[in-house]
């Protein structure tokens, strides 16, 4: 483990999964790795291998089964619930349930952690969901109800509600899902620009792979015996790649440096 | 959340309410010149002694419970529609109705079968009143004991449901067995009734009333985060378990002790949200908590007022009337809409 000053996210021999009626049921364990600051990270693998389990454990959505999580050198059990909305914002998978909530009334309620007890915003509160609608280019939608908003648009509602939280990580999971190709790249392009101009750290989990290995700073690799991280040219060079799909549908191509439709097998 | 000033609504809202409010007053099956009743309302000695106590002890603490027990059962409502994100949640979702009838029901019904301790020639508000708590808070402790060993909220809301039943089948039971008379004094009860509540009981109902609401206004964050779901509540930094407790018990508090005072009083609870949320298109509970409070009142008095004006003699079921004026408002409004959301 490389003890270095620019990781804000340390993993130490994680094993996560879920406790049921005192059994546990582990879903991958021994997971060590480091999160540089300011970058944008993919968690990839495929259906079921534990993605979306490992961002809700990273997020204190649900306890690990073993090993720690350092967030800032600070043990992320060490942190309260106020500290951590200050430090951590998310976007799930899950759909808002239905409310006459506007655009930025949601984006609003970003701001909750730094709020008084009737949720009053100040000055300081306006100017930071300001900053967000104006990142996410929600300006023109800001009054829309959020049952009017197609799927991508509402995705960008949800980044910039992440944002408005003023955290140093946001964690989303599967960001992508239900979108079009080019919805799909706008958010990637999005959630690059926004690592380089703003320094937050960025983990996403994704099934678009060949775009994560082209868009992302590093990848996490979930496969079924071994935990891949590092940058694409790196993950390459460790063979990551090849054990991701042990169907021969698809493969990897060493020469494109991407993922493709293995043809003979038709 | 942004700014959109909804005074103009609220200032409506408030005169339309003061206004029904010594309507209300003036309606009665002894008529009385609206003069004379702001004379005594305004502490004038020199009006008939019995206009004085009618005015005084009756109708005034009637139009108070109304606008208490709406209004209560009004936040109720909202609390438990954002809390199970489900527009049919109302306040007796949770059971405690059906824990108060029981309650009642064991005390009015039980005595000619059990007899003994039970046995009480008369059964005054007091007793109606204690009896109905008691049930109440059973079935709270019953609800919030399992709710600590739940993480689904959705489950609590059908354990709720499941203690209804329950109790509904107890009642059939003890109404199989009773005698006509006491059966007549069940149903009485649960019909309703906002009038009987002398000014000592109504101070008893109206503090525990502001105790319910005050703590409202504590948990209008958690329940605005709610309506992102509880994970995103829970990123927020808000504490579920906890808020999720404070909505249980303020809501057993409010909906339990207005069933003692006044039966079981239905649709309130459940439409009142509704208009609210229709006349004010927001979701913010900064604003919906008051709206309901006061529509609720707005509504009950308007639904007392017609119970006692047909004939002057009778006073009709308060329960019927909500019910039998107030669906049909729900569904216009619906129709008008197309839409119905939490």
């Amino acid at each position: 483990m490389k003890t270095d000053e620019n990781n804000i996210l340390t993993i130490e021999n994680l094993t996560i999964g879920y406790e049921q009626k005192k059994q546990q049921k582990i879903i991958a364990k021994g997971i060590n790795f480091a999160i540089k600051k300011g970058t944008l990270n993919a968690v990839v693998g495929k259906n079921g291998i534990g993605k979306s389990t490992l961002l809700r454990t990273l997020s204190k959505v649900q306890k690990p089964l073993a090993g720690a999580i350092f967030i800032n050198k600070k043990n992320s059990k060490a942190y309260l619930h106020q500290e951590l909305a200050k430090t951590i914002s998310l976007v799930l998978t899950e759909q808002l349930p239905e409310s006459q909530l506007t655009v930025f009334e949601v984006i609003a309620l970003g701001r909750q952690p730094y709020t008084n007890w009737i949720d009053s915003l100040t000055k300081k509160d306006l100017k930071k969901i300001h900053w967000a609608i104006e990142q996410t280019n929600l300006e023109a939608l800001q009054n829309n109800r959020c049952s009017e908003l197609s799927d991508g648009q509402m995705q960008r509602v949800l980044i910039a509600r992440a944002l408005s939280q003023d955290t140093e990580i946001i964690i989303l999971d599967e960001p992508t899902a239900h979108l079009d190709m080019h919805q799909t790249i706008a958010i990637f392009e999005l959630l690059k620009k926004l690592t380089s101009s703003t320094n937050k750290t960025i983990i996403i989990s994704t099934h678009e792979i060949n775009l994560a290995t082209k868009m992302c700073d590093e990848l996490i690799v979930l496969s079924e015996n071994k935990i891949y991280t590092g940058t694409t040219a790196e993950l390459i060079q460790q063979n990551a790649f090849e054990n991701l799909f042990t169907s021969k549908i698809v493969k990897f191509d060493r020469a494109l440096q991407q993922f493709v439709i293995n043809s003979q097998s038709f | 959340m942004k700014q959109k000033t909804y005074k103009k609504h609220f200032i409506l809202l408030s005169v339309l309410l003061i206004v029904l409010f010594f309507l209300n007053i003036s309606l009665g099956s002894v008529s009385i010149p609206f003069k004379e009743i702001f004379h005594t309302l305004i502490g004038d000695t020199s009006i008939k002694d019995s206009w004085q106590t009618i005015v005084l002890d009756f109708r005034v603490p009637k139009a108070i419970t109304a606008i208490i027990v709406g209004s209560g059962l009004s936040i109720c409502g909202l609390l438990m529609q954002t809390l199970f994100r489900n527009p049919l949640a109302g306040p007796f979702v949770l059971g405690i109705s059906s824990g108060a009838s029981l309650g009642v029901a064991l005390l009015i019904l039980g005595s000619s079968i059990f007899g003994g301790f039970f046995l009480t020639s008369s059964i005054s508000n007091w007793s109606l009143a204690i009896a109905a708590s008691l049930g109440a808070f059973l079935v709270l402790f019953a609800v919030i004991m399992a709710a600590n060993s739940i993480r689904n909220t959705m489950s609590i809301l059908i354990i709720g449901l499941m203690f209804g039943s329950l109790t509904a089948a107890v009642i059939a039971v003890l109404v199989y067995f009773s005698e006509a008379t006491q059966i007549q004094q069940y149903l009485f009860w649960s019909f309703g009734s906002l009038g009987n509540l002398s000014w000592s009981e109504l101070s008893v109902f109206g503090s525990i009333y502001l105790v319910g609401v005050l703590a409202c206004l504590s948990i209008i964050k958690p329940l605005n985060s709610f309506l992102l779901g509880e994970n995103y509540a829970k990123s927020l930094g808000i504490n579920i378990k906890k808020s999720r407790t404070i909505i249980l018990v303020v809501t057993s508090l409010l909906s339990g002790v207005i069933t003692a005072f006044s039966g079981p009083i239905a649709f309130i609870g459940l439409a009142v949200p509704h208009i609210a949320k229709m006349l004010f298109t927001t979701s913010n509970h900064k604003i919906l908590i008051p709206a309901s409070a006061i529509i609720g009142g707005i509504v009950l008095l308007i639904c007392d007022s017609i119970a006692q004006l047909p004939t002057s003699e009778f006073t009709l079921p308060i329960n019927a009337i909500t019910s039998l004026f107030g669906a049909p408002i729900v569904i216009w409004l619906l129709l008008r809409k197309k839409k119905i959301v939490v």
